[in-house]
């Protein structure tokens, strides 16, 4: 039996090497050479994966990040444009996609009364508030109507039947050189105020605002 | 011998009169299946995945898992081929399908078999969905391969999701913004995923080439992967026997219980 003493990482006393206890780890180590290497094997690859993964995923989803320019194009002048009816134009939202990139938007004189959102001509964008698809005006009962699901709207955009979410969307409008011009799009709450852009089917307003987060490639409302 | 025989072993080498030069010569293969087997022992793996035991009771309900199979290739066959016409930029991919459809021998075959192949596929995943949870497949020790094949489902939607836009017609155009803006509607995340989808706030220049993309290279590859390890698992594991059928145990066991 050896001596309590005895129990060192030492030598056995026969001139071997010593054995090292627990096994892997010798007098002072915090870890064995193995464990050691495999970590830092399995950190080189994990950077090298990195490398390779990162900059393509990056890449794909850089377009969320982009902050677009701000488009104004003349759609007609003053004179087209009365207070009592909206008059479809035909502009182009997206370039370099052809007849796909054009929206039609109905534009009219603002009243006097008029105070939100404030802009010398109302431009409403014809994307349905519930999932995106074209409504047209209807002159006859004064109202947007959506083919796809049925949602109605009333002479200022305001919801008044259907799926709809929010009211119709606008395009901020001046006017230039006697031309009334179309420019970024942004959303309303349902008392007209201006917020950023949302896509169709988001809520705007209160926590809604929160739960449907603004997005960075879109411009701030006016 | 394309098809190797049920379960035969291979001599043993020395099993001969001897291990000596000429013996071995004889176990050579001389025809080229056997050389690639003798380099892969693909024999020995086909004899099992061709003649592994299959329960009793074992019917046509247990085609439809075949059956996708079958619809996936044919809509990655097809896939390949319409590709060679196919132009994915917003201003030429209608024309592109178009002349694809109208002047291109057996086009409209082909993309017949893809448009309809497409709608038979998801029937057919639905089908083998159903025939798998009313025969209580999915329970142990098969529970991975039922997530796998959720993931398979889901995988194969989105193809359909993504094909829709292609021909870029008004209802596929209109359908895709409809579609995106569900997408759209989760809270918090929802916004950033539609941008992904269209590459931007608006349906843009590169949503039509990001969704070819996506159906094209992404999703078959993830499909075709994930295909091998459904198999895999459904060769690991075997089929079950359908719930209608009893246990039956061996006719001396039987005596033993009375």
């Amino acid at each position: 039996m050896a001596d309590a003493a005895d129990k060192t990482n030492g030598s056995a006393g026969d001139g071997g090497l010593p054995k090292p206890d627990p096994p892997g780890y010798f007098e002072g180590e915090s870890m064995s050479r193995r464990k050691a290497l495999t970590v830092a094997g399995q950190a080189v690859g994990g950077i090298a994966g990195a490398v390779i993964v990162l900059p393509a995923v990056g890449f794909a989803v850089a377009p969320i990040f982009h902050q677009p320019q701000e488009r104004w194009e003349s759609v007609g002048p003053v004179s087209r444009f009365t207070e009592k009816t909206y008059t479809p134009v035909v502009f182009t939202l997206v370039q370099g996609v052809g007849e796909a990139g054009k929206t039609t938007a109905y534009v009219r004189k603002a009243t006097s009364n008029e105070t939100q959102p404030y802009e010398p001509y109302i431009a409403l964008s014809t994307r349905c508030a519930h999932l995106g698809c074209p409504v047209h005006f209807v002159e006859a009962a004064g109202n947007f109507i959506c083919p796809c699901h049925g949602g109605v709207y009333d002479f200022a955009g305001k919801v008044i039947g259907g799926p709809p979410v929010r009211p119709l969307d606008h395009f901020q409008t001046r006017v230039r050189d006697g031309q009334v011009q179309v420019g970024p799009r942004y959303s309303v709450t349902s008392q007209l105020q201006p917020v950023r852009y949302r896509d169709p089917g988001e809520y705007t307003g209160g926590i809604w605002n929160i739960l449907y987060p603004p997005r960075p490639d879109t411009l701030p409302a006016p | 011998m394309l098809i190797p025989g049920p379960l035969k072993k291979p001599p043993k080498p020395g099993d001969g009169d001897g291990a000596g030069p000429a013996e071995r010569l004889k176990e050579t293969p001389a025809d080229l299946v056997g050389w690639i087997d003798e380099r892969t022992g693909g024999a020995s793996f086909l004899t099992g995945m061709l003649y592994r035991k299959v329960p009793k009771g074992t019917t046509w309900f247990y085609t439809l898992g075949s059956a996708t199979l079958f619809a996936f290739v044919v809509q990655a066959v097809t896939g390949v081929f319409l590709a060679m016409y196919y132009t994915p930029s917003a201003t030429q991919a209608y024309g592109s399908i178009t002349h694809l459809t109208n002047d291109v021998f057996l086009g409209e075959f082909v993309r017949g078999m893809h448009v309809w192949g497409a709608s038979l596929m998801i029937i057919l995943i639905w089908l083998h969905m159903a025939r798998t949870f009313v025969f209580g497949a999915y329970k142990y020790p098969r529970e991975l391969n039922w997530v796998i094949g959720v993931v398979l489902l889901i995988l194969t939607m989105t193809m359909a999701f993504t094909g829709y836009l292609l021909p870029f017609d008004q209802r596929s155009f209109w359908a895709s913004v409809v579609g995106i803006n569900i997408n759209g509607t989760g809270p918090v995340l929802g916004p950033y995923l539609s941008d992904f989808l269209r590459a931007g706030p608006d349906f843009g220049a590169t949503t039509l080439s990001r969704f070819y993309a996506i159906h094209m290279m992404l999703i078959p590859g993830a499909i075709a992967a994930l295909i091998g390890a459904h198999l895999y698992l459904v060769a690991k594991l075997g089929t079950t026997a359908p719930p209608w059928l009893k246990v039956e145990s061996e006719p001396e066991l039987r005596e033993q219980e009375v």
